[in-house]
C-alpha cells in the first residue's frame, strides 16, 4: 500500500479521534509510517460486529418476554460474551450457567450467586432480579 | 510516582510494546524487526473454536510468543510474572514502579475504557505498558493510540484480571538483561526461516495451506448456515484480518517492511524485491477484504459471491507458497 492511498474514511475511530499507524510505502518505494482515521471494510466489518450483538439482545429479550430464559441471558449478550466466558467470569460450571438460563432455576437463585453474575456484568444486583424485557 | 518513559506509537500492540521497552532500556529496535525476529506472521484456523460466534482464524502467532522469540533469538532476558490475586498483582506492579522499571502487561480489550466501543471485545491478549501510578490512575502507553492514557485502580485490575481464553492472570513482563550488541543478522535469519516453515507447513490448519482449508469453508457457508451466519463469518475473518494497524494486509506490511529493513543489514538486495512481493500480496489481501466488506454489507445472496472470494483466497495462497519457497532460498 503507498502512502498516499492509506484510507481517510470517517467512521467510528474518526468519531472517537482515533487514529492508527500503518506501515505503507514512500515513492522510492521504502517503507514509512503513517497514520490512518479509518477504513470502510474495517468500520462495516466492526458494524457488522456490533448489529449482531444487538439482534442477539433483542432475541434475549424475546425469550424472556416468551418465559423461555432469565434475565441472564440478556446481560450476557449485552456484555457480548458467551457461556463460556460468563461461565469464567463468575467462576460457576458452564452446564450450570446454562441451567441458570431457565428462568424457574433462576428464580431460586441465591443472592450470593446472583452477586456473582452482577458483578460479572458490571450492574447492580437488583438490575439482574428486576428486569424487565420491554 | 512516574518513570521517564517515551510513548512510541506502533501498529501492532505486541510488537510495540517490545520494541518501547527495549528502546527505553537503550536497545534501538523497529518494531517491524520485532515482529520479524519474533516470526510474527502466521495463518492459523483453529476448527471447533468459536470466537465471537464464528470461526477461529488469527494471522498472527499466539499471544507472548513474538516477544518471547525476539527475545531469545536477540539474547534479552524477559522475566513474565502471573499472579493468582490482584493483589499481589498491584504489589508487583507498584514495586516495579518504585524501582523505575515501566512494565509491559498482558491485559483484556473488553475493560480498555479508552477504546471506542467496537474495539471492546472480549479478546485476552492486547498489550499495554505501565509506566506510573497517580492517586487514582495508571498512566499507561498503549502502543495502538496515538499519545499516553490512563486507566482507574479498578480499570486496571479488571483488564488484569479479565477471563476467558487466554486469560491474563494479571501477567506482567519486563526485559532484565540487555545485551550490549547482539547478532541482529543471525536473528534475522531464525526469524525468516520460521516463519517460512510455518507458513509452509504440512498441515491443513496452518499457513498456506490453512488458508486454502479455509477457502474450502467459505464456499460451504451460505448453504450450510443461511446467509446471515455465512456473512458474520466472513466479517469476521476481516476482523481478524483488519486487526488493529495492520493495515488490511493481516500483518503482511509489516514484514515487508522488516524485509527491507533486513535487506540492508544482511546486505542481500533480493530481500528487498521480496519487500515488493510482500506488499502486492499485503494487497491482495486488503482487496479481497473490500470484496468481502461489499458482501456483507449488501447481504448479497447469491452463493457464486463466496465461490469468488473464496478463488481470491485460493490465488493469495497460491501466491504466498510461491513467496516464503523464495524467501528461503534466499537466506539459506
Amino acid at each position: 500500500m503507498k502512502k498516499e492511498e492509506v484510507p481517510q474514511d470517517e467512521g467510528n475511530l474518526s468519531k472517537n479521534n482515533v487514529r492508527e499507524l500503518l506501515y505503507a510505502t514512500d515513492e522510492q518505494g521504502n517503507y514509512t509510517t503513517a497514520l490512518s482515521k479509518g477504513w470502510e471494510p474495517k468500520s462495516i466489518a466492526l458494524a457488522n460486529a456490533m448489529d449482531d450483538i444487538s439482534d442477539r439482545m433483542e432475541a434475549a429479550k424475546a425469550e424472556i418476554r416468551a418465559g423461555n430464559a432469565s434475565p441472564i441471558l440478556y446481560f450476557m449478550e449485552a456484555a457480548k460474551m458467551d457461556i463460556g466466558i460468563l461461565a469464567s467470569y463468575v467462576g460457576i460450571w458452564k452446564w450450570r450457567v446454562k441451567r441458570h438460563f431457565k428462568p424457574s432455576i433462576f428464580a431460586k437463585l441465591s443472592d450470593n450467586t446472583l452477586q456473582k453474575y452482577a458483578d460479572a456484568f458490571d450492574i447492580g444486583i437488583d438490575q439482574l432480579k428486576n428486569f424487565k424485557a420491554e | 510516582m512516574e518513570v521517564g518513559f517515551t510513548h512510541h506509537q506502533a501498529a501492532h500492540c505486541e510488537n510495540g510494546v517490545a520494541s518501547n521497552l527495549l528502546k527505553h532500556n537503550g536497545f534501538e529496535i523497529s518494531e517491524p524487526m520485532i515482529f520479524g525476529i519474533g516470526s510474527g506472521l502466521f495463518f492459523v484456523y483453529i476448527p471447533f473454536l468459536k470466537v465471537n460466534h464464528a470461526p477461529a482464524i488469527s494471522y498472527r502467532p499466539m499471544p507472548g510468543t513474538i516477544f518471547n522469540k525476539a527475545a531469545k533469538r536477540l539474547g534479552f532476558k524477559v522475566k513474565r510474572i502471573k499472579f493468582s490475586n490482584p493483589k499481589s498483582a498491584q504489589q508487583a506492579l507498584d514495586e516495579n514502579l518504585k524501582n523505575n522499571i515501566p512494565t509491559g502487561l498482558q491485559v483484556g480489550v473488553y475493560g480498555l475504557t479508552y477504546f471506542p466501543d467496537e474495539y471492546r471485545f472480549h479478546f485476552n491478549a492486547h498489550n499495554c505498558v505501565v509506566y506510573g501510578k497517580t492517586e487514582t490512575d495508571y498512566l499507561v502507553s498503549d502502543p495502538v493510540m496515538e499519545s499516553v492514557t490512563t486507566l482507574t485502580h479498578k480499570d486496571l485490575e479488571k483488564v488484569r484480571f479479565a477471563k476467558g481464553a487466554f486469560a491474563p492472570k494479571g501477567q506482567m513482563y519486563f526485559p532484565t538483561s540487555i545485551p550490549k550488541q547482539s547478532d541482529l543478522p543471525k536473528a534475522i535469519i531464525k526469524g525468516i526461516k520460521e516463519t517460512c516453515r510455518d507458513m509452509l507447513a504440512p498441515v491443513p490448519f496452518v499457513g498456506v495451506k490453512g488458508i486454502r482449508t479455509v477457502a474450502k469453508l467459505v464456499r460451504k457457508w451460505p448453504a450450510k448456515y443461511g446467509v446471515k451466519v455465512a456473512n458474520h463469518y466472513l466479517a469476521q475473518i476481516v476482523r481478524m484480518q483488519e486487526e488493529i494497524g495492520t493495515g488490511g494486509g493481516g500483518f503482511r506490511y509489516i514484514f515487508a517492511a522488516f524485509l527491507q529493513e533486513s535487506s540492508a543489514i544482511l546486505n542481500k538486495p533480493e530481500l528487498k524485491e521480496l519487500s515488493h512481493e510482500m506488499t502486492q500480496i499485503g494487497d491482495r489481501w486488503r482487496d479481497f477484504a473490500v470484496e468481502a466488506s461489499r458482501v456483507y454489507k449488501n447481504r448479497s445472496s447469491k452463493s457464486d459471491v463466496y465461490n469468488l472470494l473464496a478463488d481470491e483466497m485460493v490465488k493469495i495462497a497460491d501466491l504466498e507458497e510461491a513467496f516464503f519457497k523464495k524467501l528461503k532460498k534466499a537466506i539459506a
